[in-house]
């Protein structure tokens, strides 16, 4: 079920966020989330886009480090509390979070959050059994 | 100044004489080496010459070399040429797996090493009268026990702080007047500026000179501690192979090193032919320990590019003069006092498994070395979390002063991201400016 992250390993330079972006825009590759994450030294950009074969492609074929991994994504209500909800479900169950980050439906009354976690299988089912929607690589694509 | 000498005798010694001292020794040592040290012996046997061979130092061109390979290979008794009962020390280089030399003395060695360390303190004014700080490091390292004997041969007390502990550093000078320091130029240079943000005026602190050594310095340098200590400050230059700090030092002309040359012979040669070169040519700095028992290194090649000189001196010293290094002829670098070889860092990479992609930048900022590393990440070592790239670092930088002794920033960069010239990356960028 788990959809798929691109992460791509960046220095912390001007530039270097629209030079990756640059690159799939001409390869016709939409955006659906983006986030950073950055020291001093160097960033770390994890993307979910609509494409992942093909940005993975040409982003290695420009000289960038990439690795696509699993994670989850799950569909909670765009309401007040829902992201609190789902995390106090993993919390409960001993599940640790090692980041994530959140996208909206352009028309669904939903709100997406990619989660990082160890376990994406027992993540996946905790959230599950608690009512939550996962969310899958072809629902990212209809997005 | 008025000139004192610790042994005057040697150290304004006329030229004829001196040359009829270094022969006489020269013949015993190469005898005494030939005999003791059959990795020497060797050499010298494949090179066709026999001790006979060398009859004054004139001669002295036709020995072999020994280079930094040498030490290596005859690590660690190869090079010794007393029995271990007879020696009674070691000192040894901070270097590392492959590159650490072991120099061993006798008590004889010792006694002449302090005295090339007390000529060195008597001709920056030095005299029992004085109150010598000596914030080297002590220990393997050759700069605290060699300047601390040299005091005590000189009858200054002595201050044995070794390196670091700045406040305490502060609290001796000030409370017991030390007058002379010897430490590392860049430590000087720290030690002015910290009494300056107490409040001390150069006419406050009782320093009346310092000795400063171990790594490479300015001239502009040099007035800034001069300004900020209100002191003379005067370099001083050694090598572990040799003995230690007092190979050479300045006096109170205050240009260029006068060599102990009754114990170390330097000689200047083409790094490439190894062909001897007239005096006032640059090149190779070899030297030749003429009397030290347990560990007489001959024909020493230091790596170093320098310009002897013997062009008469005001302080009266007949010794030859040698100017400040220039360079090196291999790529070691000098930081915090520390010699780095790039090897070494590569040799970490390897082993802790990265690529040996890598740049080491060294700078100088407020008078200390900046030491950084940049390293390719590698695809296998990628991970998408922040915490456990920051963790690859920290491990780097801690298998790196491990090796080294010093504590580098490691920064991973991504991969064809470090600076190439000509496909091959530019190792070693150094924005210090110190020549």
């Amino acid at each position: 079920m788990a959809i798929k992250q691109l992460t791509v390993f960046v220095q912390n330079q001007k530039g270097t966020v629209v030079s990756v972006t640059d690159i799939l825009a001409k390869n016709n590759i939409n955006l659906r989330a983006l986030s950073i994450a950055e020291t001093q030294d160097f960033g770390i950009l994890r993307l979910i886009v609509n494409d992942e074969k093909t940005a993975e492609r040409v982003l290695s074929e420009n000289g960038y480090l990439i690795k696509v991994i699993d994670v989850v994504g799950v569909k909670i209500g765009d309401a007040p509390g829902k992201l609190t909800e789902a995390l106090a479900v993993l919390d409960r169950a001993g599940i640790n979070v090692e980041y994530l980050y959140a996208f909206m439906a352009r028309t669904e009354k939903h709100a997406y959050v990619v989660l990082r976690v160890e376990d994406n299988a027992v993540a996946e089912a905790t959230l599950t059994a608690a009512g939550f929607h996962m969310i899958s690589e072809a629902d990212i694509n209809k997005l | 100044m008025a000139q004192n000498y610790y042994q005057k005798e040697i150290e304004t010694m006329p030229r004829e004489q001196m040359k009829a001292l270094q022969s006489e020794k020269l013949v015993k040592q190469v005898r005494h080496v030939y005999e003791n040290v059959p990795y020497y012996r060797d050499l010298m046997d494949r090179k066709g010459v026999s001790p006979d061979d060398v009859q004054s130092i004139d001669d002295l061109y036709k020995l072999p070399f020994l280079s930094k390979a040498d030490l290596r290979d005859a690590y660690p008794y190869g090079l010794l040429a007393k029995p271990l009962e007879d020696c009674v020390r070691i000192q040894s280089t901070s270097g590392t797996t492959g590159r650490r030399v072991v120099a061993f003395y006798t008590q004889k060695d010792i006694d002449l090493w302090e005295d090339c360390c007390a000529r060195a303190i008597t001709a920056v004014g030095g005299t029992k009268k004085d109150v010598c700080q000596v914030a080297y490091g002590y220990g393997l390292f050759t700069g605290g026990p060699g300047l601390n004997g040299g005091s005590h041969k000189v009858g200054c007390l002595t201050l044995p702080l070794s390196s670091g502990n700045t406040e305490r550093q502060i609290q001796f000078m000030t409370d017991l007047g030390a007058t002379i320091l010897c430490c590392t130029p860049s430590y000087a240079a720290y030690l002015g500026e910290s009494l300056k943000e107490l409040g001390y005026k150069p006419q406050d602190i009782p320093l009346k000179a310092g000795i400063f050594g171990a790594e490479p310095w300015t001239e502009e340098m040099r007035k800034g501690i001069e300004e900020t200590l209100g002191i003379k400050a005067y370099d001083i230059y050694g090598l572990t192979e040799t003995s230690g700090p007092g190979v050479a030092f300045e006096c109170c002309e205050q240009s260029g090193m006068h060599v102990n040359e009754d114990h170390f012979f330097a000689e200047i040669i083409d790094p490439d032919t190894g062909e001897v070169l007239p005096e006032g040519s640059r090149g190779e700095l070899v030297f030749t320990s003429l009397d030290k028992e347990a560990f007489p290194l001959l024909r020493y090649r230091t790596r170093d590019i320098c310009v002897l000189s013997r062009k008469k001196c005001s302080c009266g010293r007949t010794l030859i003069k040698m100017a400040k290094p220039m360079g090196r002829t291999d790529d070691m670098l000098i930081i915090r006092g520390v010699n780095v070889f790039p090897s070494q860092i590569e040799a970490v990479l390897l082993k802790e498994g990265y690529e040996p992609n890598y740049q080491i930048v060294v700078d100088r900022v407020k008078n200390n070395d900046t030491f950084d590393v940049n390293v390719e990440m590698t695809p296998e070592r990628f991970t998408d979390k922040v915490s456990e790239i920051m963790a690859m670092e920290r491990s780097l930088a801690g298998a790196i002063k491990t090796m080294l002794g010093i504590n580098p920033a490691v920064h991973l960069v991504p991969p064809k991201t470090i600076e190439r010239s000509e496909g091959k990356a530019k190792r070693v960028i150094d924005k210090r400016k110190l020549i």
